[in-house]
């Protein structure tokens, strides 16, 4: 270390354990204990980044989560690599790597700096201005626009930490563990409340813990010491739970909250194996109390961002709590009292001070007699006009203020200086409160916005709430808690309180200067490079709105989200504008409060846990088999089963042929089942399908079509009667969830007085389809004892069995227009069975097919797929599907919408067959069907649903729905592609087997 | 995330259940008596109100029953819970 920055008198520090990092490439050392940051100050580092825009050298600005300047990219080029992260924030660790962001080749010289020169040019709004004509060329902008922007790097390899999601409940979360929410916490724990106490740092007790002064004191006793104590009695309660490095990033409605807590970032690298890094805890609390204290605002003024400059808060932590000083010649900048705080600390160190600059006239406190005392200039009435130093602050000059403070007055003074201290008073930290839907009030008197109107059971305490004097902080938490937690008893009998502060500030959002605003820089928001100049520029432009002004110039939008510069934005609009400060309101504060990273939003859902998918009972066995998988819902579904290097379209040819010729075996598990039982259950079928149930024959299926209210198909699927009052549903498998849940709100809401229970069963069996010439002779041979006769075991019916003793459904029913039979069995034997099939099928060359093939047979027949033929616009007229709608039932669902004036139109889309002019030629699912390609505009006529080449006809097939299709027969039509147009006819949907003679061939 | 208290179950959190639009509309027992427009006013007609709005809701992850609520849409207020059929508990 070149210079001595370190003073002994932090508890923080452990000054034993000297740690190494490394900064920009070079390794320096700090102490446990230190943040990034404070290690940083201690070396002498300011420099740490550039800025977004104009590539301006920044420094360190403040102490905590609101840091504007110093994000830094940690550990570059690892898995463990992570953008902008606060350097105020991180704790230091042995082989903590951290690097400089926003600047190429380094952060001591970096070619984007030109553009400080080029700010002139450079407004707000540049970008869209510039670069909005010709439109054609924003590509090539864009390139180059993206290179030269953004911040961090986001990692490349996936990231090896665990995270995790917490839920808890508690009586009372108190957000914040400074000085009123330790005694919130005490409060409501003593008087039995289950309470969770949270706080962003890793040391509990705000700033008062390190607030050391002779001039605040608490029983007689200096505030840190009196704070101790009660921090340590509360550790000891046991209904209390505290959290450190526990940041709320969202405080939702009903008192939900999110809040990040962080395990092992402070942690060296190789002691984080196998540990939760962080836990996003999901917090119901019945009460919550916030506390989130108040940040210290900068203040506006030419050149205000130069390393060096802090705002005064953050230089006496610094020093109070990490023992650092950051400048050996500094100057305080102020409008209130703060100041002289951070004056008294810096003081008693013997560090020197070379003036104070303070905007009022008069000051008249304990603790500015008591700086003045120690032979420091002050200059009352000043302004900061100018700073000076690239890279590191080394004079600022000043000038008397007019006595409206409107203009400058008089010579200007330089003063040298390596360290600039401000501060603007404080801003309440009212994020959190109005994420819950809370409504601010503006307290003139000293320009702030309190909380005002609770949504819910919570209420916001200390200086979050405006209380910014130890005395008012004191006496109003424990008088709002008592009422809030409705208690008698605060454990605070009598408390005395001595404060040398007093509360006069002389508020000037934007400084003056003597130079043009034009030719001023003046940031407002740091770290999105937006001065005042931009503000007022987009108030000239005709922004009004505070929320277009915020995004005209990028105002609040970083990082840090305006943490800093929000008030002064709005400050300086309403003084522009003429307008009062409340009336704008504020712009919105989004969760989360600070970053999260995308782990800790995702948890344990990753990879294979991303998301649930549900396998049949088979499934192994299509693993086993080679098939490649399709996903159907959160069904994985066999869709093919490639052999010798087959491709797709390979494997369903010859997967579709086998089933036609021999014998084909499909898994159908998937499909939705429902078990209906009940009196009425055949009343309730006739009101939820548009056909007719009530002559249904026990042993009998039926297939049937739901429809919505509105008349357009829902759901398709056979239902089988197995007995008077007992029916099993079968649905599409991607539609069960939703049949299931429409019925039991026809039955709960509309008809409770039918008798009719309804239970899902989809996961209880195990559906296996053997169909083809050969399926009854393979059927027989693993059931011997069924009759499979067609006097017996007609199509559409259905037989109680066993196999092996175990009981089964079998069902003759069929999707592919072949003899087909349905084997239903519990689900655990369900691959056993299949086996059977299989073995049984041998001598036939039974074929096991997947999804894919099962949709080109249907789709020779001409059958629908509900989703695929169909979206939420055909009605079963539309499908020509009218044999299928009863028109003697009085009502079923859907049933009065079919004659609708807009269901009743000749020419709606309906479904008709494609057949192309080439018969090698496959259509694309989901192209356009025109008539006229000479027209211009093309009138579209429809699009192509299905489309698949069909090994059995030896050509292709294709459905579609056109407009008016259903009298179109035998008419041309164009498909147009990017290359050519295809010429197709229209006809009918049922390509194979028009008159059903396998279905009921004697086999 | 509203905490919702389900008649049947009690207490449970808003992803458990799923909303289901207006409440109180009846599904008229005689459509074919309908004109078009008495259907549309049935089929599509939807009051969205800020302030009290009657809702269906469904604890479709848990006892999967329909009951009714009372909501002020201007600041997610539950003003009260009540079974399918029972009469609003206020106007």
């Amino acid at each position: 270390m070149s210079k001595n920055l370190r003073f002994k008198t932090s508890k923080l520090i452990d000054e034993t354990y000297r740690i190494s990092f490394k900064f920009n490439n070079k390794i320096y050392f700090g102490f446990k204990g230190d943040t990034l940051a404070s290690a940083l100050l201690a070396n002498d580092i300011h420099l740490v980044g550039r800025s977004f825009k104009y590539h301006r050298p920044r420094g360190i600005m403040t102490s905590g989560s609101e840091e504007p300047n110093a994000i830094i990219q940690l550990h570059d080029n690892s898995s463990r690599t992570e953008p902008n992260v606060r350097a105020t924030e991180i704790e230091i660790y042995d082989g903590l790597v951290a690097s400089s962001q926003n600047c190429w080749p380094s952060v001591n010289f970096d070619v984007g700096g030109i553009n400080n020169l080029l700010s002139p040019i450079l407004p707000a709004g540049f970008y869209y201005k510039t670069f909005m004509w010709p439109a054609s060329f924003w590509k090539k902008y864009e390139f180059f626009i993206r290179k030269s922007a953004g911040l961090g790097k986001s990692p490349k390899i996936s990231d090896p930490d665990i995270y995790e999601h917490n839920y808890i409940h508690c009586d009372v979360l108190v957000i914040g563990a400074g000085i009123s929410g330790i005694m919130a916490a005490k409060m409501a724990a003593k008087n039995g409340f289950k309470t969770l106490l949270v706080d962003e740092k890793s040391y509990l007790g705000g700033s008062s813990i390190y607030d050391y002064s002779e001039f605040s004191k608490i029983n007689n006793q200096i505030t840190s010491s009196w704070l101790e104590k009660e921090i340590n009695e509360i550790s000891k309660l046991e209904n209390l739970e505290i959290k450190k490095r526990t940041s709320v990033a969202a405080f939702h409605g009903y008192n939900f909250l999110l809040a990040r807590e962080n395990l092992t970032d402070h942690l060296p690298i190789n002691q984080r194996l196998n540990k939760v890094r962080h836990k996003l805890l999901k917090i119901r609390a019945k009460k919550v109390i916030t506390a989130t204290g108040s940040i210290e605002r900068p203040l506006i003024f030419d050149n205000n961002d130069r390393p060096g400059i802090l705002l005064s808060s953050a230089i006496k932590k610094y020093i109070d709590l990490y023992g650092v000083t950051c400048g050996k010649n500094n100057i305080l900048f102020t409008n209130n009292d703060t100041a002289y705080e951070t004056a008294m600390s810096l003081l008693q160190r013997g560090i020197k001070i070379n003036a104070i600059v303070d905007n009022r006239l008069e000051i008249d406190s304990k603790i500015s007699y008591e700086v003045e005392k120690n032979n420091i200039k002050i200059y009352k009435g000043y302004s900061v006009v100018d700073t000076y130093g690239y890279k590191r602050i080394n004079k600022i000059s000043i000038m008397k203020l007019s006595k409206d403070g409107q203009t400058v007055i008089g010579d200007k003074t330089k003063l040298k200086c390596d360290c600039l201290g401000i501060s603007g008073g404080w801003t309440p930290a009212v994020h959190l409160f109005t994420q819950s839907g809370g409504k601010l009030k503006f307290r003139e008197e000293d320009q702030v916005f309190i909380p005002d109107f609770y949504p819910s059971d919570q209420i916001s305490i200390g200086s979050c709430n405006g209380d910014f004097s130890l005395e008012e902080i004191i006496k109003n938490t424990i008088s709002s808690l008592k009422k809030f937690l409705n208690i008698d008893n605060s454990e605070y009998k009598t408390i005395e309180i001595v404060s040398g502060l007093n509360r006069s500030k002389r508020n000037i959002w934007l400084l003056p200067s003597d130079k043009s605003i034009g030719k001023t820089k003046s940031f407002v928001d740091y770290q999105n490079d937006a001065t005042s100049k931009d503000i007022k520029l987009a108030l000239r432009e005709g922004f009004r709105s505070i929320e277009h002004v915020k995004r005209y110039t990028t105002t609040g939008m970083g990082t840090d989200q305006g943490k800093l510069g929000n008030m002064h934005a709005l400050g300086i609009i309403s003084e522009t504008a003429g307008t009062k400060m409340g009336e704008h309101g504020t712009t919105t504060f989004r969760p989360p409060y600070t970053p999260l990273t995308f782990g800790t939003i995702v948890g344990r859902n990753v990879g294979k846990f991303f998301d649930i998918f549900r396998r049949t009972p088979i499934h192994d066995w299509h693993v086993a088999n080679n098939a490649e998988f399709e996903n159907v819902g959160q069904w994985k579904r066999a869709w093919y089963y490639p052999k010798n290097n087959e491709n797709i379209h390979q494997a369903v040819q010859r997967e579709s042929k086998s089933a036609r010729d021999s014998a084909g075996i499909l898994d159908a598990s998937t499909l939705g089942k429902i078990d209906i039982q009940g009196t009425d259950s055949s009343e309730f079928l006739n009101r939820v399908y548009t056909n007719a149930w009530s002559k249904l024959e026990v042993g009998k299926c039926r297939y049937g079509l739901m429809l919505n209210e509105d008349g357009m198909v829902y759901d398709d699927g056979v239902t089988t009667r197995l007995g008077e009052n007992h029916y099993l549903m079968t649905t599409t498998t991607g539609g069960a969830a939703n049949v299931l849940g429409k019925l039991e709100d026809y039955l709960q809401t509309e008809w409770p007085e039918l008798d009719v229970y309804l239970s899902t069963v989809t996961d209880h069996y195990a559906t296996i389809s053997v169909c083809g010439p050969n399926s009854k002779k393979i059927v027989s041979k693993v059931i011997p004892d069924l009759d499979l006769s067609d006097e017996k075991f007609p199509h559409m019916s259905f037989k109680n069995a066993k196999i092996n003793n175990i009981k089964c459904r079998v069902m003759r029913i069929s999707f592919t227009g072949e003899h087909s039979y349905e084997i239903n069995i519990q689900a655990s034997f369900g691959k056993s069975v299949w086996e059977k099939c299989m073995e049984a099928g041998k001598d036939f060359n039974i074929t096991p097919y997947g999804t894919e093939t099962m949709h080109l047979l249907r789709a020779e027949k001409g059958f629908i797929i509900v989703g695929q033929d169909t979206d939420a616009t055909m009605t079963p007229i539309d499908l020509q599907m009218d044999w299928i709608v009863s028109k003697k039932k009085y009502d079923f669902i859907g049933k009065r919408s079919l004659y609708r004036s807009d269901t009743i139109r000749d020419d709606r889309k309906q479904l008709v067959g494609l057949l192309t002019e080439n018969p090698e030629e496959i259509l694309e699912e989901g192209a356009q069907i025109v008539a006229d390609v000479k027209k211009s505009p093309i009138e579209m006529l429809g699009h192509v649903t299905s489309s698949y080449y069909s090994p059995n006809l030896k050509k292709s097939i294709a459905l579609g729905v056109v407009k008016g299709g259903k009298n179109m027969l035998g008419q041309k039509l164009i498909i147009p592609m990017e290359d050519k147009n295809i010429n197709v006819t229209v006809a009918d949907p049922v390509f194979f087997d028009k008159e059903g003679e396998r279905l009921n061939a004697k086999l | 995330m509203f905490l919702i208290n389900c008649p049947f179950c009690g207490e449970r959190e808003q992803s458990e259940f799923k909303a289901g639009g207006e409440a109180h509309i009846m599904r008229p027992k005689q459509p074919t008596e309908l004109s078009d427009d008495e259907w549309a006013e049935y089929l599509f007609m939807r009051k969205n109100i800020k302030g009290i709005q009657f809702e269906r809701w469904n604890h479709v992850h848990g006892c999967r029953k329909w009951f009714n609520m009372v909501r002020d849409t201007s600041n997610d207020q539950i003003k009260a819970v009540y079974k399918m059929g029972e009469k609003p508990p206020l106007k």
